[in-house]
C-alpha cells in the first residue's frame, strides 16, 4: 500500500517534470529545426556569398541569393523605427509615472494596452490605406510603399512595450533619490530626468532592446507597407526585410528548391539576430532588479 | 546672537487632520537646535514644512508663517528651488544616488548651472572635506556611492548638501539607521559643521540631543510644548510632560 | 536669501522637458484615438448579417466571413485545450517540484526565448514539424500546436504569478495534516491556479486572434465551412489572416476593414476582460 502510494507520488512528479521541461524541448525543437534546415542552402551558396551578396534574384535565370539588402534593411528598419518610437515611448512613461493625475495615468495606460493588443495585420491595413498614398503625394513620390512606411509602422508598433516597460522602469525608482534632489533645490522635472531617469536606465535599456527584438520580428503589418522589392535600402524605396523575405516567397518556392533552403537559411539568420537580442535583452533585465 | 528663521503661529493639517498646532519658535544662527518628542509628534513635520518639503504631499494645508532671512518661504514670490537650496537636508535613511562620488557631490552645483569641470572639482573636495569622508574616499570618486558603508553614505549625503552652500541644515533623524561608531562621528562632524551653518535636527536619542544641542524644542501630538536652551531643559523642565518624557516616563 | 528665481537657462530646459513631454503624449494618444476611429468608421458600415452568417460564394459573388469566424473559434478551442495543461503542469513544476535552481533558471530562460522569437519563425518551424514531419499537411490542428508553442510561456507565467499569491502556510497546513504531494497539489496548488488559468486563457485569446504570420503557412487560407472536427483536419483561416488575405492578395478593402473592426472590437473587448478579472481577484484577496 506505502509502495504504491510512493510510486503514484513519483509517477506524478515525474510527469510534472516533463511538463516543466516542454519550454527546453521546443527551443530545442526550434533550434534544431531552423540549423538543419538553413544550413544546406548557406553551403552551396557560401557563406559570404550569402550573407555578403548584394543581388537576390531566386527566379532570375542565373539566380543569385545575396541576403545583404534583406539583412541592411531589417537593421535600418529596426534603427529607424527606435529612432522614432524610443523618445515618443520613455517620454510618455515618464510624464504616466511621474506627472499625470492618476486618472488621466490609468486612461492612457488603458489606451496603451489596447494599443499593444491591437493585431499587426490591423496596423498594416491602416498603413497600405493611410500611410502610403499619404507619403505618396507628400514627397511626390510614384509609390508610398517604402522603408519609409515601414519605419512609421514599426515605431507605433513598438511604442506600447517601450511605454510599458520604462514604465515599470521607472515607478520602482525609490522615492528617496527624488527627496534628495529636491531638497537640493532641484525642481520636478530636473529631479526626473536627471535623477529618476538615470535611476532606472537599465530598465529602460531593456526596453529599447525589447522594442528592437520587436521590431526586427515583425512580418505581416510590414509586407503590407514596405512594397518587397528586394532593393538596397533607401527611405523612399521599396525593400525587403528578412521578415519579409521568408513570407513572400515561401508560398510558392518548390519543395526541395534551393530558393525554398535559402528562405529557411534567412529564417536561421534572423533567429541568430533574436538569440543576440534576447541575451542582450536578459542582461539588462537582471541588472535593472539588482 | 541673532535669529535666522522665526516661525509665527504655523498649523498644518494633512486632510483633516491637524499635525502641527500653532508652532512658535525662532532658530538661532550658528547652532544646534534639537526636536525631540515621541514618534508622531509632529517634529518630523515640522522640520519639512521649513524647507517646504511637505509640498510635495497631497492634501497638506498650512497657515501660518515661517521667516528665513527676514522673507515668509510661503509667500508667492519665493522661489521654492532657491529657498531648498539655502535651506539643505539630510534625510533619516541615507540616500545617495545610484550614481558615482564625485557625480553625487557635483549634482546639487550642476544642477545650479556650474558646468566649469575644475570649478566641479574644488566644490567635491571641498565638500567632502567639510563632511569628513574625504581622506577615506579620494581615491575612488568614480566609483558607486552605494558601495559605501551606511555611515559612509550618510556622510556624501552631508557633502551632497554642503556642496550647494547652504545656511540652514535640516537633519531628519540622521543617525537612526546607523551603528554607534558612525553615529558618533555623524555627531562631531554636526559639532564642527555648527561654525559655518545653522543645524536644527530630529532626534529620537535624547542623549544625542543632550551631547549636541543649544537649544532643544519638546513636541507631543503637534504641540511645541516646551523650548529653550538644552542644559537648562534637560536639568529643569518647566513642563511636567517634557519631564515625563526626558526621563523616560513615555515615548 | 535673495529673492531670487532660478535661471533663465533652467527655466528654458524645464519648459523644452514639458512641451516634448506633450508632445509624446499627445501622439500617443493620437494614435490610438486615430486607430480607432478610422478603423471603427471604415470598417463598421461593411459588417452585415449576411457578412457574417455566409461563406464566399464565386457564382453569386458574395464575401462572408463566416467560415474565418468558426475557424478562429476551433483554432482558439484547440489552442487553448491543449496549451492550458502543458503551461499550469510547467508552473506547476517550477513552483512545487523543482529544486534545482539552474535547471529552474533554465526552464525560465527558454520560456523568455520562446516569447521573444517572432511568429514567421513559428510558422516556419510549425510547417516544417507538424504539417510535414508528423503529416498533418496544412490544417487549423498543425497551426493550432504552432500556438500552443507560442502561448506557452504566458499561460506559464500567469499561473506563476497566481501559485506565488498562494500563501506558504496552506501548503504547510496541508503537509502538516499528513497529506502526500499530490494530495497538496490536488487540494491547495490547483485551486491557486484559477486566477492564472482565466488571465492565461484571456491573453492567449488575444494573441491567437492578432496572429497572421505563424498561421500562413501552417493553417493556410481556405474559406470552406466545417464542424470542429472536420475544421481542423482541414485548411483554413482565421479572421486575421483572412484579413491580410483580402486585403493584400483580393484588394477587397472593404471586406478587410470589416474584419479589422471585428478585429479591433474584440481587442477592446479582450483588454477589458483581463482588467476586470485582475480587479476581481485583487479584490477578492483583499477581503
Amino acid at each position: 500500500m506505502k509502495n504504491r502510494k510512493r510510486l503514484m507520488e513519483n509517477a506524478i512528479h515525474g510527469i510534472f517534470l516533463v511538463l516543466g521541461l516542454i519550454t527546453v524541448g521546443c527551443v530545442l525543437l526550434i533550434t534544431v529545426y531552423l540549423v538543419i534546415s538553413g544550413i544546406p542552402a548557406i553551403r552551396k551558396i557560401g557563406v559570404l556569398k550569402f550573407l555578403f551578396g548584394k543581388k537576390w534574384a531566386s527566379t532570375a535565370a542565373q539566380p543569385q541569393y545575396g541576403i545583404l539588402p534583406f539583412i541592411l534593411t531589417s537593421i535600418y528598419g529596426t534603427a529607424g523605427a527606435i529612432v522614432l518610437g524610443v523618445p515618443v515611448g520613455f517620454l510618455t512613461a515618464v510624464y504616466l509615472s511621474k506627472i499625470a493625475p492618476p486618472k488621466v495615468k490609468t486612461v492612457i495606460e488603458t489606451a496603451v494596452s489596447l494599443l499593444a493588443g491591437i493585431p499587426s495585420v490591423v496596423y498594416g491595413l491602416v498603413g497600405m490605406m493611410v500611410l502610403v498614398p499619404g507619403i505618396r503625394t507628400l514627397f511626390h513620390i510614384p509609390d508610398g510603399a517604402s522603408l519609409f512606411a515601414a519605419i512609421i509602422v514599426l515605431a507605433i508598433m513598438i511604442l506600447p512595450s517601450i511605454i510599458k516597460v520604462s514604465l515599470t522602469a521607472l515607478e520602482a525608482v525609490p522615492k528617496e533619490y527624488e527627496d534628495a534632489s529636491l531638497a537640493l533645490g532641484a525642481t520636478p522635472v530636473e529631479t526626473y530626468f536627471r535623477v529618476s531617469v538615470p535611476a532606472a536606465k537599465s530598465g529602460i535599456a531593456a526596453a529599447v532592446v525589447l522594442g528592437v527584438g520587436r521590431a526586427i520580428g515583425e512580418a505581416m503589418a510590414i509586407m503590407m507597407v514596405a512594397g518587397n522589392a528586394p532593393n538596397m535600402p533607401k527611405v523612399f524605396q521599396s525593400v525587403r526585410f528578412l521578415t519579409t523575405a521568408v513570407a513572400s516567397e515561401m508560398s510558392y518556392a518548390a519543395d526541395g528548391s534551393i530558393q525554398k533552403q535559402a528562405l529557411f537559411s534567412i529564417a536561421l539568420v534572423l533567429f541568430l539576430f533574436i538569440m543576440l537580442i534576447n541575451a542582450v535583452l536578459n542582461f539588462f533585465l537582471k541588472h535593472s532588479k539588482e | 546672537m541673532s535669529n535666522v528663521m522665526t516661525v509665527k503661529d504655523l498649523c498644518l493639517w494633512y486632510g483633516s487632520a491637524q499635525a502641527l498646532k500653532d508652532i512658535n519658535i525662532e532658530i538661532e544662527e550658528r547652532s544646534i537646535t534639537a526636536l525631540i518628542g515621541p514618534s508622531g509628534c509632529g517634529k518630523s513635520t515640522f522640520l519639512k514644512s521649513l524647507n517646504r518639503m511637505n509640498d510635495l504631499i497631497a492634501g497638506v494645508r498650512i497657515t501660518g508663517k515661517v521667516c528665513y532671512r527676514r522673507h515668509n518661504i510661503f509667500d508667492a514670490d519665493i522661489d521654492v528651488n532657491e529657498l531648498r537650496r539655502s535651506i539643505g537636508m539630510v534625510f533619516q535613511k541615507p540616500n545617495p544616488f545610484p550614481m558615482s562620488i564625485y557625480d553625487n557631490i557635483a549634482y546639487g552645483p550642476r544642477t545650479h548651472g556650474i558646468k566649469n569641470k575644475a570649478k566641479l572639482d574644488d566644490i567635491v573636495e571641498h565638500s567632502l572635506r567639510g563632511a569628513a569622508i574625504w581622506e577615506e574616499v579620494k581615491d575612488r570618486l568614480k566609483k558607486s556611492a552605494l558601495g559605501l558603508s551606511g555611515g559612509q553614505q550618510q556622510r556624501i549625503c552631508i557633502a551632497r548638501a554642503l556642496a550647494v552652500e547652504p545656511d540652514v541644515l535640516l537633519m531628519d533623524e540622521p543617525t537612526s539607521a546607523l551603528d554607534p561608531i558612525s553615529t558618533s562621528k555623524i555627531e562631531e562632524l554636526a559639532m564642527e559643521l555648527k561654525d559655518k551653518y545653522t543645524i536644527i535636527i530630529v532626534t529620537h536619542n535624547m542623549q544625542q540631543a543632550v551631547r549636541i544641542s543649544d537649544n532643544t524644542a519638546f513636541f507631543l501630538l503637534g504641540d511645541l510644548i516646551e523650548y529653550g536652551n538644552t542644559e537648562k531643559m534637560f536639568e529643569q523642565p518647566k513642563d511636567k510632560r517634557t519631564e515625563d518624557y526626558i526621563t523616560g516616563r513615555f515615548g | 536669501m535673495q529673492k531670487q528665481s532660478i535661471s533663465a537657462k533652467r527655466k528654458a530646459y524645464i519648459t523644452v522637458m514639458r512641451v516634448l513631454m506633450g508632445i509624446s503624449v499627445s501622439v500617443t494618444c493620437a494614435l490610438v484615438l486615430f486607430l480607432i476611429g478610422y478603423v471603427l468608421w471604415k470598417g463598421l458600415p461593411n459588417v452585415s448579417w449576411e457578412l457574417l452568417t455566409t461563406k464566399p460564394s464565386y457564382l453569386s459573388d458574395r464575401i462572408g466571413i463566416l467560415p474565418d469566424i468558426l475557424n478562429t473559434v476551433y483554432i482558439v478551442l484547440a489552442t487553448l485545450a491543449l496549451v492550458l495543461p502543458l503551461g499550469v503542469g510547467a508552473a506547476i513544476y517550477l513552483t512545487e517540484y523543482a529544486k534545482n535552481k539552474k535547471l529552474v533558471e533554465l526552464i525560465e530562460y527558454t520560456a523568455e526565448t520562446l516569447s521573444g522569437i517572432p511568429s514567421i519563425i513559428y510558422g516556419l518551424v510549425g510547417m516544417l514539424f507538424f504539417c510535414q514531419f508528423f503529416g498533418m499537411k496544412t490544417s487549423l490542428l498543425a497551426g493550432a500546436f504552432t500556438l500552443v508553442i507560442m502561448n506557452l510561456p504566458t499561460v506559464m507565467r500567469t499561473t506563476q504569478e497566481s501559485l506565488k499569491t498562494v500563501p506558504q502556510s496552506y501548503r504547510e497546513g496541508a503537509f502538516g495534516l499528513g497529506a502526500g504531494k499530490w494530495r497538496v497539489i490536488y487540494t491547495v496548488v490547483f485551486p491557486g491556479c484559477i486566477e492564472g488559468v482565466i488571465t492565461g486563457c484571456i491573453l492567449s485569446v488575444g494573441r491567437i486572434l492578432g496572429e497572421s504570420a505563424a498561421l500562413l503557412f501552417t493553417a493556410g487560407f481556405a474559406h470552406a465551412l466545417n464542424g470542429i472536427f472536420e475544421g481542423l483536419g482541414s485548411a483554413g483561416a482565421t479572421l486575421t489572416v483572412a484579413l491580410y488575405v483580402y486585403a493584400k492578395e483580393n484588394g477587397e478593402f472593404g471586406i478587410a476593414f470589416a474584419i479589422a473592426a471585428i478585429l479591433m472590437i474584440l481587442t477592446m473587448f479582450i483588454n477589458l476582460s483581463a482588467a476586470l478579472v485582475s480587479r476581481y481577484f485583487k479584490k477578492r484577496r483583499n477581503v
